[in-house]
């Protein structure tokens, strides 16, 4: 069953919500997991069930290897997102039985659009998932942020789906078609115009806005700031891989001929995106703020895997994003556990110290900095290596240099945040009790980031597979 | 040998820190950190007695499969290679048991830092893959970043900073110069690369520059060695001894090890450079420490100058040379981690290391006054301590070269015994007037067991170095033969850089076979 996975979670999604709408929020835990339930489900048939190479809807939806790769990624991203979600929620009585349906919904949404074969298709998906994810970005409710964070996400969000979408009608004016293969048959045959080259440049755009890549990128810190930090792990981990599976299959696929063309406006805006991340969050004081900005740093990394127009490259980035979403949903799970006397706390001067007052955090914490850092011999280095290693294969020597430059200095305020916990004097100690779920995320994210090093064969194979099946 | 005998000596530190780790009780962690270390150093001796000098090249070879796609876990010592490692795990002990009484606050993470740091030491020396290399030269900042930063002196936050994000700028341009490799020869294996030695000289002259920016900030040449001086004085005693002792060593390690063999013309090409830059370190640094107040700083921009040596050796190109850099380097290991030890002994009763704050303490410390008195000659290079062979050796290289890079080596050495001989005079001699030293101490039991086996191992090299050289000799004469022929393939093959990829991968199998 190619549509396996999907139906399970479109169904599952419906049923959650009439549990909900009968039983009211009291029902929350249990739809919470029930989605976890769901996830899980989806996930087992993605890998199992769902042929290696078959489509649906006459070529708009595609399952290979590389969708089965990204789907599981967000089907773990997603599940543990929910766990996060339900253990923020809970103590403040703000438990809704509508906050694990919406996230079913995005989660649908982000399996559509890593199996978009037709530009309708990835645009179904897109929109699936960023409406749900508007609203989560505004759970917080009465919280002023937190509204704010939706709005902001809204309007700019729409903006660029209207820019995408715009480039998509100009190269379906120019090539006569909205399927991937048949707009790559065209391309090959009467090249890219500079018709078509607009109309991939408001497609990049679109994407851009939706990976956070400079200059794309003005919506993440506030969006990263003000929504629920469980949901801000949302955005960092599921959403981000879907977005930039869904970069990679909307470039790759039908616009293997305009490489040259794209390959540059990529490269641009990976290396500024790269250096931003890098440059801004040094001066940062809230937590979520600062990863917001190393999330669009990460993205540049990534996003040089995509300007090498290899399968090599797309490998590096698929190891890129498995790490990332391993690493990121453990720095959340920290994030989430900074709570003193209760009350949710973010500012970076919070953590001063945390080594002393609460060891185990400050070192599973530090670890997972570092490994964001890109230092060996952490997960985060083989993150980078990879991608590098394309890019090198590639030819791409000036925006690797510049990539490494960008990379220390975003080491600076990586170590700046290892100083704070292990060198500076403590501030008043957090709340030492961690939820059950935090905890596990935590010994998971941890063991990846440290033990990758003696286990990366099997993901890196699993990547190249993928890789392969995007670009044989 | 079916014991694998690198892998246990490099991982069997990192099982202590895990042990550390997992022990409820704080105080066991010296007993642990001391425990491990030993053992650790009791199998690197048995590394070399499983040693065959005889054989230049790669011995007690494991090779696993790692990353895949030509990227293994490869480890192999030499008689390069070999005689660092057991250096490495000789400085530990001594290490774990100057911080026994010194390091009060967080002893468990202190000496899991350690052990970690000496994991990471041992595996670079070993390691016989780019990627393993880099990884574990890479690895060991975070650990030496946390004992500057949490147990070092005040002004630590800014000195492991410094000490970082110079080493990691210098070593990501490294990285990315692995890659090229790995993309040109199709593997990072240096027993591979080592064998066939075929980049085009244009190629070799950017990687060499890549490699060169690791290693000289390593090292530390002049002028990318600002950091060393911060670094050594914020450090704790002990962290300062790896420091010195081990950690400059890996840049030499890097340049015999990658820079001469596998881009020789780019080698022969820069070595002017190189010893510019090595004469200079060489007198200037030497006029800083003349001019230092701190104990430690001195000793800092000595071992600086002492590497100015090191490279100049390594890049002559000769027997003497490069042996006497080796040399040079084992017996810096020693002898400087020895000065930093004995400075850590008078601080810990001090708690300063203004040399204007000592005067006189031979007066109370007639046992210390001896112990230094060993290692300040060492330093000076004074005929019967190891220090003198290799200084010796690496200007009797250069002499062959370069008779001007001598000449002015040879004023370094006397640059030296004017900073050290002034050094002791202030600190040991004079009248005991000061108050505050008064009731100074000598050597506990302790100290003299730590010091005493460097001075037996610092005078014992000096009168009788055969048992190094014995180990070094046939590996540094594959290096210099093979490096000669590829440097002759390269010049050949000047005018025939149109050729084909693969004649020039036969020529230089043929070139390396003579």
């Amino acid at each position: 069953m190619v549509l396996l996975p999907e139906l399970v979670l479109a169904l599952g999604a419906m049923a959650l919500l009439l549990i909900g709408a009968i039983g009211g929020e009291k029902t929350a835990p249990a739809i919470s997991f029930g989605a976890i339930a769901l996830f899980v489900m989806a996930g087992a048939e993605a890998i199992w069930a769902v042929p290696s190479h078959a489509t649906a809807f006459h070529g708009a939806f595609v399952a290979d290897d590389f969708a089965r790769f990204t789907k599981v990624l967000i089907l773990v991203g997603a599940a543990l997102c929910i766990l996060l979600a339900d253990e923020f929620f809970a103590p403040a009585a703000m438990s809704r039985f509508e906050l694990p349906v919406l996230m079913v919904l995005a989660t649908l949404g982000m399996l559509l659009m890593v199996s978009a074969g037709s530009f309708i298709a990835l645009y179904m998906g897109l929109e699936l998932q960023s409406l749900a994810l508007y609203v989560l970005a505004s759970f917080n409710r009465d919280h002023l942020r937190s509204t704010e964070a939706g709005l902001k996400y809204f309007v700019l969000g729409a903006l660029s789906s209207g820019m995408m979408l715009y480039g998509i009608s100009m190269i379906y004016g120019f090539t006569g078609s909205v399927e991937f293969s048949a707009v790559a048959h065209v391309v090959a045959q009467s090249g890219a115009g500079i018709g078509l080259i607009f109309g991939l440049v408001f497609l990049i755009s679109g994407l851009a806005f939706k990976v956070s890549a400079v200059p794309f990128h003005m919506w993440t810190p506030d969006v990263y700031e003000g929504a629920p930090t469980p949901i801000t792990a949302y955005f960092a981990t599921a959403a981000k891989v879907a977005a930039m599976g869904l970069f990679l299959r909307a470039i790759l696929i039908p616009f293997p001929h305009a490489l040259e063309q794209w390959r540059q406006v990529i490269i641009v805006i990976s290396v500024l995106s790269m250096a931003l991340g890098a440059v801004a969050a040094l001066g940062q004081k809230n937590i979520k703020r600062l990863m917001a900005y190393s999330s669009i740093g990460h993205m540049g990394y990534a996003l040089l895997g995509l300007a090498a127009g290899t399968a090599l490259g797309v490998r590096g980035v698929l190891i890129y994003l498995a790490i990332y979403v391993f690493t990121n949903l453990g720095v959340f799970a920290c994030i989430q556990a900074m709570r003193r006397g209760g009350k949710p706390v973010e500012a970076i001067s919070d953590l001063a110290g945390l080594a002393r007052t609460n060891p185990k955090l400050g070192l599973v914490f530090s670890m997972l900095f570092l490994s964001l850092a890109g230092l060996p011999p952490l997960a985060g280095f083989f993150a980078k290596f990879y991608v590098f290693l394309a890019a090198i294969q590639a030819g791409l020597i000036w925006p690797a240099i510049l990539g490494v430059l960008a990379s220390a200095i975003g080491l600076v305020y990586y170590l700046r945040l290892v100083k704070i916990m292990y060198f500076d004097e403590p501030a008043p100690a957090l709340d030492g009790d961690m939820a059950m779920g935090s905890r596990a995320i935590l010994i998971v994210s941890g063991a990846v980031a440290l033990l990758f090093i003696f286990a990366a064969s099997p993901v890196i194979t699993a990547a190249d597979v993928a890789a392969k099946a995007l670009l044989p | 040998m079916s014991l694998p005998l690198l892998s246990l000596v490099t991982f069997v530190p990192l099982v202590g820190a895990a042990l550390i780790l997992a022990m409820p009780r704080p105080d066991a962690a010296r007993w642990i950190a001391l425990g491990t270390t030993i053992v650790t150093f009791a199998l690197s001796l048995m590394v070399w007695a499983a040693f065959d000098p005889h054989n230049p090249g790669f011995q007690l070879v494991e090779k696993m499969d790692w990353l895949g796609g030509g990227i293994s876990y490869h480890m192999g010592v030499d008689g390069i290679s070999m005689l660092f490692v057991v250096l490495t795990a000789g400085l530990m002990p001594f290490c774990i048991a100057a911080s026994w009484e010194s390091v009060q606050t967080r002893v468990a993470e202190y000496m899991i830092a350690f052990l970690v740091l000496e994991t990471m030491m041992i595996g670079v020396f070993c390691a016989l893959d780019l990627v393993l290399f880099y990884v574990l030269f890479e690895g060991g900042l975070i650990p030496m970043f946390l004992i500057i930063g949490i147990w070092g002196g005040k002004r630590r936050v800014y000195a492991s900073f410094k000490f970082f994000l110079y080493t990691f700028v210098g070593s990501v341009l490294m990285l990315l110069a692995i890659m090229s490799m790995y993309w040109y020869t199709g593997t990072t294996d240096i027993a591979a690369l080592l064998a066939n030695p075929h980049f085009p000289p244009q190629m070799q002259t950017w990687l060499w520059l890549a490699f060169f920016a690791s290693f000289a900030v390593k090292m530390p040449m002049w002028p990318v060695h600002t950091w060393l001086p911060d670094a050594h004085v914020e450090a704790p005693t002990a962290g300062s001894v790896i420091l010195a002792g081990i950690l400059l060593k890996m840049g030499g390690y890097g340049f015999l090890r990658f820079s001469l063999p596998m881009f020789p013309s780019a080698s022969e090409m820069f070595a002017p450079l190189v010893f510019t830059m090595s004469v200079v370190a060489i007198i200037y640094t030497s006029l800083v420490a003349l001019a230092q107040e701190d104990m430690k700083k001195l000793i800092a921009y000595s071992s600086v100058a002492h590497m100015g040596f090191v490279t100049m050796g390594i890049f002559t190109l000769t027997h003497q040379g490069v042996e006497g850099g080796i040399f040079q380097m084992l017996s810096h290991g020693v002898v400087s981690g020895a000065l930093f030890l004995c400075v850590g002994v008078v601080y810990d009763r001090m708690h300063t290391r203004e040399i204007a704050a000592y005067g006189g303490l031979v007066n109370r410390m007639p046992l210390y006054a001896a112990c230094f008195m060993v290692f300040t000659l060492a330093n000076v290079g004074l005929p019967g301590t190891s220090g003198f062979i290799g200084e010796f050796l690496t200007m009797l290289g250069a002499y062959i070269h370069n008779s001007w890079i001598a000449i002015f080596a040879a004023t370094g050495v006397i640059l030296s015994a004017a900073y050290a001989l002034f050094l002791y005079r202030r600190i040991i001699f004079g009248a005991l007037v000061k108050p505050t030293l008064q009731t100074i101490q000598d050597l506990t039991a302790r100290e003299v067991a730590i010091l005493a086996p460097l001075v037996v191992i610092t005078i014992a090299l000096g009168f009788y170095p055969k048992p190094v050289f014995d180990v070094t000799t046939p590996s540094v004469a594959k290096l210099i033969t093979d490096s000669k022929a590829s440097l002759a393939l390269d010049h050949a093959n000047h005018g025939a850089l149109a050729q084909a990829a693969g004649d020039k991968l036969a020529a230089a199998e043929k070139g390396t076979g003579q």
